[in-house]
């Protein structure tokens, strides 16, 4: 079982509670905007918009990058979500490979009793 | 127990723990119920290392093994993948081979960012701990072999999201 990060499943579930972030999502899933055309499209003021991306980037769904004067918002990657999904694949293929092994001791431990009784006989 | 520690669930099997413990190093962990002896006799022995190697529920096929299991000999893996159509080689040499209870090898199909795997068999009573730590050669290294190994990043996760907020909204 996967154990996630609790504290950052509730900051991801938080971010994704509200419509507008929804959007936010969406929009920048077709391309990456700035925080002003952001603010345009939702009908919102700048300060209102630098909120909601700084809840998405929290969640670490949103990654911002300042060039000049311009805020850039793109879609961010999650990479504590990618680690710990990568590092349960890696933990399955050890523990798949391990219960292979595990029969081949018990062969191995089998075999060596009566190995040891034939001895003794 | 780190946060990153992750543990089978699944009744009547050992578990076996993964942890990323640092920022090159990787352990897993695992009981066997047997002496070292047994279970290094089943790591270091080619004719039985090949048929737990390879998980048939991963799809991995493995096609061809050779090895030399003492220190300074060297190995040479070649396993097949529905996702791959060309077979992957996995080599290298065996830094240390120390019955029942070492064994350190190399990964040299990565280059110079392979890492180096060291096994280690503790006895525990009739009962063998394995540790199996992975040390990469630098942070970049890892954090490389994670995310190029990860299953297609973006779409993936776009479909989660997706999901996610399907099911946000229909909670309304």
């Amino acid at each position: 079982m996967v154990q996630f990060s609790t504290s950052r499943l509730d900051a991801s579930f938080a971010a994704l509670s509200d419509a507008t972030r929804r959007g936010v999502l969406e929009q920048l899933g077709r391309s990456d905007a700035s925080i002003t055309e952001l603010a345009d499209k939702f009908h919102m003021t700048l300060t209102g918009m630098k909120k909601h991306v700084g809840v998405l980037e929290q969640a670490g769904l949103v990654t911002t990058q300042k060039i000049g004067r311009v805020r850039t918002c793109t879609l961010g990657r999650d990479q504590l979500a990618e680690e710990t999904a990568w590092i349960e694949e890696y933990r399955r293929l050890w523990a798949s490979r391990f219960d292979a092994l595990d029969q081949i001791v018990e062969e191995l431990k089998q075999k060596e009793t009566l190995d040891g009784r034939r001895h003794t006989d | 127990m780190g946060e990153g520690t992750q543990t089978d669930s699944a009744a009547g099997k050992a578990k076996t723990t993964a942890e990323r413990t640092s920022d090159r190093e990787l352990v897993v962990t695992r009981t066997f119920n047997g002496p070292a002896r047994l279970v290094f006799e089943a790591w270091s022995k080619p004719e039985l290392f090949q048929r737990w190697w390879a998980p048939p529920s991963f799809g991995i096929t493995l096609i061809s093994y050779e090895a030399d299991v003492r220190t300074g000999g060297g190995y040479r893996l070649v396993m097949g993948h529905p996702a791959s159509e060309q077979p992957m080689a996995f080599f290298g040499k065996y830094l240390e081979v120390t019955p029942p209870s070492r064994i350190v090898w190399t990964n040299d199909e990565g280059g110079e960012d392979g890492a180096v795997t060291t096994v280690t068999f503790e006895d525990k009573g009739g009962a063998t701990r394995v540790v199996v730590h992975e040390l990469y050669p630098s942070k970049e290294a890892l954090d490389e072999a994670i995310a190029s190994e990860s299953t297609g990043a973006w779409p993936e996760q776009f479909e989660e999201l997706d999901e996610l907020i399907v099911t946000l909204e229909a909670k309304g």
